[in-house]
């Protein structure tokens, strides 16, 4: 009997199937090696230089890097200047989540809960819509948008609220001469370009609550306000905290926004854009980029202490 | 006394589907009452309305001689242990188990005694601190109970809860069950398509066809006398007998039917007493279950089953030609028309 229970296979694919199901684990490192050294190395290389440089610090007459290890440039971090510039970013970050996700959580519940077929498909197209155009081009529109001689300015004439809006304009820190020249401005146009990234991951976490829970809570006795606090949003909050981890981060960082659309004073994103172009002072800037990963590092923290993953 | 549950010609429509269509039932206090039929027949869109997820198109429900419609599930004295369980993922088992009380704002120490209590009752005691994920099925499934009896339920409603356990199991939690029943006395409707488990759980049995109610019975009404085809099929299996092939072998001209259990497997020689009824044919199926063998014979194009204990049918086999013998009176007539 020449015949064997195998089939013939010689092929190199062949072979390289063999070997690959024979050894599963093999199969997982090829397939993980290419992106685990662009993070390894690109990702985290980068981020550790930058942790490097912000432990140096610049000499004040030479303006050189000087490269010795020091704590002084973090000392500077909390100088009145720069310290404002902290608070701001982060309060203005703040202010931006609370506001989307107060904003995205009914559009979230609505598109897991009701919408079906078109409608789903309408929602999905609706959130990701804005996304598809240029973040400049959106900014330059809000700022058309915002300006004195703008749509809004219009559209309060039209409906004799020139008044109220200039009451508005006219509050003291978050006013201005006009909304895109003030903070509420900035705080708009943050909350309308990130707030699909809010809106996604509490859709996400709302899809997976399935109706019975809903049903086993009004069973028990639960009226819908009940309901919503005990059973619907901590299920929720891994959602929310996920989505505010993107529209905080992304606040945080950015320096196009309050460039376009704000007042002359700085957020982090532009110190940082200015320190390491025109003053040259790299140190400074690195640890200006370390102050929302230290936030944000400790945001998770403390979701994480207070029970808002337990769920996954 | 008010019936616990009552249905007046209720109605229940999704688009052109009648899901539950001109039922009229009433439920006593203190029944294990179970709701039997094929899947989509209605069953659970009933304990739905009953539970008050569902309100009826047409037709009147009482709860305790009091309208339900319009009354929202929160409000209702009646508790659900659901199919899939339901139990909430971010809860332990405790909280899960407290969480009616807690709604209720009942002390947060005299709830989590209650809660111990109701969990040693589905004999979980000390399982308060786990999750629910990491609970086995029958596990979670006596937690989804302790969870709705620990309210108080003047009726306990089941959505098929131990479809989801393997078998040893389940006749274990059937059992359970039906001793709790008998413990706390509050009415249990029960809604499963295991004809076995109702039968040996259920005081009343209500079969479900279409979206109707097609006969309400005790276990052995519905067993022994069924009145449809319907039932003397889904109820157990039943050989249905044709008008004419009934009134040649020592029945009515009527739609018969005719327990496998009730026929034995004879040689063709054996005597034929009057009270009986025989039927000639060749074996061509033999299933032997242990217990019992079952024949399939076949003569002139009609097929019989028989069922008869493993060593009586020991001398039989494939392509033998046998006789089979019923007692007359195991001849059910049926009322479905001929």
């Amino acid at each position: 009997m020449s015949q064997t229970v195998t089939a013939e296979r010689d092929g190199l694919f062949d072979r390289l199937s063999d070997l690959f199901v024979a050894r599963p684990k093999l199969l997982t490192f090829v397939l993980l090696l290419p992106p685990l050294l662009w993070i390894g190395i690109v990702y985290v290389g980068s981020l550790f230089a930058l942790l490097l440089q912000s432990f140096y610090s610049l000499d004040d007459f030479s303006g050189l890097v000087v490269h010795e290890f020091t704590l002084s440039t973090y000392a500077e971090l909390f100088e009145p200047a720069n310290l404002q510039i902290i608070l701001r970013t982060v309060l203005m970050a703040t202010m931006v989540t609370i506001t989307c996700a107060i904003i995205a959580f009914p559009i979230a519940y609505y598109a897991a809960r009701y919408a079906r077929g078109w409608t789903k498909a309408l929602f999905y197209l609706a959130v990701m819509m804005p996304l598809w155009s240029s973040y400049l081009v959106k900014i330059y529109a809000w700022k058309l948008i915002l300006a004195k001689e703008g749509i809004i300015t219009w559209f309060a004439e039209l409906l004799h609220l020139t008044l109220p809006l200039n009451w508005i304009l006219a509050l003291p820190v978050v006013g201005g001469p006009s909304l895109s020249f003030s903070y509420i401005g900035t705080y708009l146009v943050f909350v309308y370009i990130w707030i699909p990234y809010m809106i996604l991951p509490i859709q996400a976490a709302l899809e997976r609550v399935p109706v019975n829970y809903i049903e086993a809570s009004a069973d028990l006795g639960a009226d819908p306000r009940q309901t919503f606090w005990t059973v619907i949003f901590p299920l929720a909050l891994p959602g929310i905290i996920a989505g505010s981890i993107f529209t905080f981060s992304l606040t945080l960082g950015d320096y196009i926004v309050p460039t376009i659309v704000g007042n002359s004073r700085l957020m982090i994103g532009q110190a940082v854009y200015t320190l390491q172009g025109t003053a040259g002072n790299i140190p400074l800037a690195a640890a200006f980029t370390v102050v929302p990963m230290v936030i944000m590092a400790f945001y998770l923290w403390m979701a994480k202490r207070m029970g808002a993953f337990d769920v996954l | 006394m008010a019936p616990a549950v009552r249905f007046v010609n209720v109605s229940r429509h999704f688009g052109l589907i009648r899901a539950v269509d001109d039922v009229t039932l009433d439920i006593a206090e203190g029944e294990f009452f179970a709701m039997l039929g094929p899947s989509g027949s209605g069953k659970t869109t009933c304990l739905r309305l009953i539970a008050g997820f569902e309100q009826p198109d047409e037709g009147h429900i009482e709860i305790f001689g009091e309208t339900a419609e319009g009354v929202p599930p929160y409000k209702r004295n009646v508790n659900t242990v659901f199919q899939d369980y339901a139990l909430f993922p971010h809860l332990t088992v405790g909280e899960n188990v407290a969480y009616g009380l807690r709604i209720k704002h009942v002390g947060k120490a005299e709830r989590e005694h209650k809660a111990r209590d109701a969990l040693a009752m589905v004999k979980l005691a000390g399982y308060d601190d786990r999750r629910p994920a990491q609970l086995s099925g029958g596990q979670r499934q006596r937690v989804a109970l302790a969870r709705a009896l620990v309210n108080g339920p003047k009726v306990l409603l089941l959505d098929e809860p131990l479809g989801a356990l393997d078998l040893k199991l389940r006749e274990q939690m059937q059992e359970e069950l039906k001793a709790l029943q008998d413990d706390l006395g509050i009415t249990f409707v029960f809604v499963t398509h295991d004809q076995g488990e109702a039968l040996s759980m259920a005081d009343r049995v209500a079969i479900f066809n279409d979206g109707r109610i097609v006969q309400v019975g005790s276990p052995t009404e519905v067993y022994e006398k069924p009145q449809s085809r319907f039932v003397a099929d889904f109820v157990g299996s039943s050989n249905l007998l044709a008008p004419a092939i009934a009134a040649s072998h020592g029945g009515t001209a009527k739609w018969t039917s005719l327990r496998p259990e009730k026929v034995g497997v004879f040689k063709v020689d054996t005597e034929v007493k009057p009270s009986q009824a025989h039927f000639d044919g060749e074996i061509k199926m033999v299933g032997y279950q242990g217990a019992v063998t079952r024949f399939g014979v076949e003569a002139e194009g009609v097929r019989l089953s028989a069922e008869v204990p493993a060593e009586a049918g020991a001398g039989f086999d494939q392509g033998d030609r046998v006789r089979l013998i019923w007692p007359k009176s195991a001849m059910v007539a049926l009322e479905d028309a001929p």
